[in-house]
């Protein structure tokens, strides 16, 4: 998902405060910014938020990559829309960790000096145009089913956010289908161009949920506070039997000679992403892992003066105010 | 007949809302990000607008994006300026701030235009602009004033496009209205702005044109339109 | 550590007419930047007619331990909700 292998943090409190916290979650409390919190708890949601909205700001990339070419006038304004949402959505999430006691800076810099993770989807590259469809299709709508739940966490300011950012992301996945629908309609070179980005995005798509986490200490401790609501698998599972008959709608074929209805589950059986490659990415290696942090660097160094300009302007705005008063 | 105006507002807000549109995802801070793309949105609708008219005015079966599309730079009737390239932040801004003094004053008198389809229009565009002259303005002040190199790089970035300034007020009668009538305002405005950002107009009048008639565009135009129209030209016969 | 821009806190009113509400926070340098950001940041969706931004730093909140001292007193004046009466029937809609 847009927060994968978050590793909770053992906490070493005075039992008594952490049995209270426990069950206020349990109660369904929202946690606020100033109320006690175990210090595994801050530090995972540090982690977790930071990733989530890492993921956001480099998640603008791939599809950014398009907006100088979308084919006609009004889909370019519906992907700038769209990219421009995903900034701000990772503004959100940059301020919902900031209650936690980090600043937006050194989080950035977490991210460009590799102490933080991305999403591994956003290490893949965007080569066609109906890769707009398959990433609004399939990487919208696979964070969508983690975001949803994500809007009862227990963390007061996450919680609220992603409130937010579901109502703002309804229609990114539409966007997506609404594009694959034309692909898949159109030319012979429009249907190539869907099934192959079907073909490459399909198993990236099943790794943003993350390895299986049935054994994991972590997720539970996680879960228990409310900071991680489904297992790993259980949304596989979900965005899997979700998406098969989205699949056939559109005539496009599951890159999964696997794939097939399980009668008695009720559910598809479906072959495993390789997983190597998986941690492969989050090492680094991923198609465009370098790329995606170069951009940022980039955008950081460049933009430097900027953000000193407009500081200094303000200083000698109000040392001006204070001088005429 | 309208249309040669209409393409000329309609590739301005086209040409510079694409500019505008490469920075998404690599802005000088978040807030500034989702500014530049307000700004783009705003300009992209105000193409189909424009160039919607124009198409249908033309009455040739074309649209929007067949105009948008399927021209080859000499075609295209947009001022030189908004096609240079965007460089650095303090460049795009400058062009920015210089697009949006001219782009108001116009379409405050386009506003009042007899010919009601061309004043809807205007009116509605007259809403957004005059946030973006606000913005860019601010920002144009913000940065000319705040550090050395800040102002350093904004007097740079004055300078560099200041050439592109006098084809903005040059006029036919291909215009929607006298674009020279709008440069005494334009003068106190830019005269205010500079003066708070402790920037100096350039003295030479000297102006680059050739971009609205389309004598002669920039090298610049080129590869941008080569970008932007490459689907609907290297697969003619889909739809998207 | 270089410094940041300042955070701010971005309360909306929306078009019905109701109170500001609390909706974000952001980044910027002074207080027009910071209004002219929120309108670019949380208006995107024309949510709102009017725009306050508030310092970060300087918003006094409650503490957390006070919550009972504050707020529980309220529990048991029920008669502040118009529910606790029951008005009959026959006297129609009030």
């Amino acid at each position: 998902m847009y927060a994968q292998m978050i590793k909770s943090e053992a906490t070493q409190d005075d039992p008594e405060k952490l049995a209270a916290f426990q069950a206020r979650i349990d109660a369904g409390d929202k946690i606020e910014p100033k109320d006690w919190m175990p210090a595994g708890y801050r530090k995972t949601l540090i982690r977790q938020i930071g990733q989530h909205a890492h993921s956001e700001i480099v998640g603008q990339l791939p599809e950014g990559n398009w907006i100088t070419r979308a084919p006609t006038l009004e889909r370019k304004a519906i992907l700038l829309a769209k990219v421009q949402d995903e900034a701000g959505h990772g503004l959100y999430l940059y301020c919902a960790a900031e209650t936690l006691g980090v600043s937006r800076d050194e989080l950035t810099e977490m991210l460009l000096d590799g102490r933080m993770k991305y999403s591994s989807i956003f290490a893949y590259p965007t080569l066609t145009w109906a890769d707009m469809g398959a990433v609004g299709w399939l990487v919208d709508g696979a964070a969508i089913m983690n975001q949803v739940p994500l809007q009862r966490t227990s963390y007061g300011p996450y919680a609220r956010s992603m409130v937010r950012i579901c109502k703002e992301e309804s229609f990114h996945q539409r966007q997506g289908f609404d594009i694959m629908m034309k692909m898949a309609n159109g030319t012979n070179t429009q249907k190539r161009m869907a099934q192959d980005a079907l073909n490459r995005f399909w198993y990236p798509s099943l790794m943003m949920f993350g390895p299986s986490d049935k054994e994991s200490v972590h997720s539970e401790q996680s879960m228990a506070w409310k900071i991680k609501m489904n297992s790993n698998d259980e949304l596989r599972q979900k965005f899997v039997d979700q998406t098969v008959p989205q699949a056939e709608y559109l005539g496009l074929t599951i890159p999964d000679e696997t794939l097939a209805w399980n009668e008695e589950k009720g559910e598809y059986d479906f072959a495993e992403p390789d997983w190597s490659e998986f941690f492969d990415v989050l090492k680094g290696n991923g198609p465009c892992s370098v790329e995606r942090i170069e951009a940022r660097q980039k955008a950081w160094d460049d933009g430097a003066w900027v953000r000193e300009a407009r500081l200094a302007h303000a200083a000698k705005k109000q040392a001006a105010k204070v001088a005429a008063e | 007949m309208s249309v040669p105006g209409l393409i000329r507002m309609g590739d301005n807000t086209l040409v510079l809302g694409q500019r505008v549109s490469e920075w998404c995802g690599h802005a000088p801070a978040l807030e500034e990000d989702i500014a530049l793309a307000n700004t783009a949105l705003d300009l992209i609708g105000q193409t189909q607008l424009w160039l919607g008219l124009a198409a249908e005015r033309e009455g040739k079966g074309r649209t929007a994006d067949t105009l948008a599309y399927h021209r080859d730079a000499w075609d295209f009737r947009n001022l030189l300026l908004v096609e240079q390239p965007n460089q650095d932040f303090g460049v795009t801004m400058m062009r920015q701030f210089l697009f949006d003094s001219w782009h108001l004053e116009a379409l405050t008198t386009l506003a009042e235009h007899d010919d009601t389809e061309i004043s809807a229009i205007a009116q509605k565009s007259v809403k957004e602009v005059t946030y973006h002259r606000e913005r860019s303005s601010d920002t144009v002040i913000a940065l000319g004033e705040g550090t050395e190199e800040s102002h350093a790089r904004m007097q740079a970035a004055l300078d560099r496009l200041w050439p592109y300034v006098g084809e903005m007020f040059s006029t036919d009668g291909d215009d929607l209205t006298d674009m020279a009538a709008l440069r005494p305002a334009f003068d106190t405005y830019l005269e205010t702005v500079l003066t708070e950002a402790t920037l100096v107009r350039p003295h030479s009048d000297f102006a680059h044109m050739g971009g609205k008639t389309g004598a002669r565009h920039t090298e610049h135009l080129g590869h941008m339109l080569a970008t932007m129209q490459v689907l609907p030209r290297s697969y003619p016969d889909a739809t998207w | 550590m270089k410094q940041e821009w300042p955070l701010w806190e971005v309360f909306i009113r929306g078009q019905h007419g109701l109170s500001h509400r609390h909706v974000g926070s952001l980044h910027a340098t002074d207080a027009t930047h910071a209004i002219q950001n929120a309108r670019d940041v949380y208006t995107r969706r024309k949510e709102g007619v009017s725009i306050w931004v508030v310092p970060a730093a300087d918003i006094t909140a409650s503490s957390p331990d006070d919550k009972g001292s504050l707020y529980d007193p309220a529990d048991d004046k029920v008669y502040r909700h118009p529910t606790f009466f029951d008005i009959p029937d026959d006297v129609g809609a009030m």
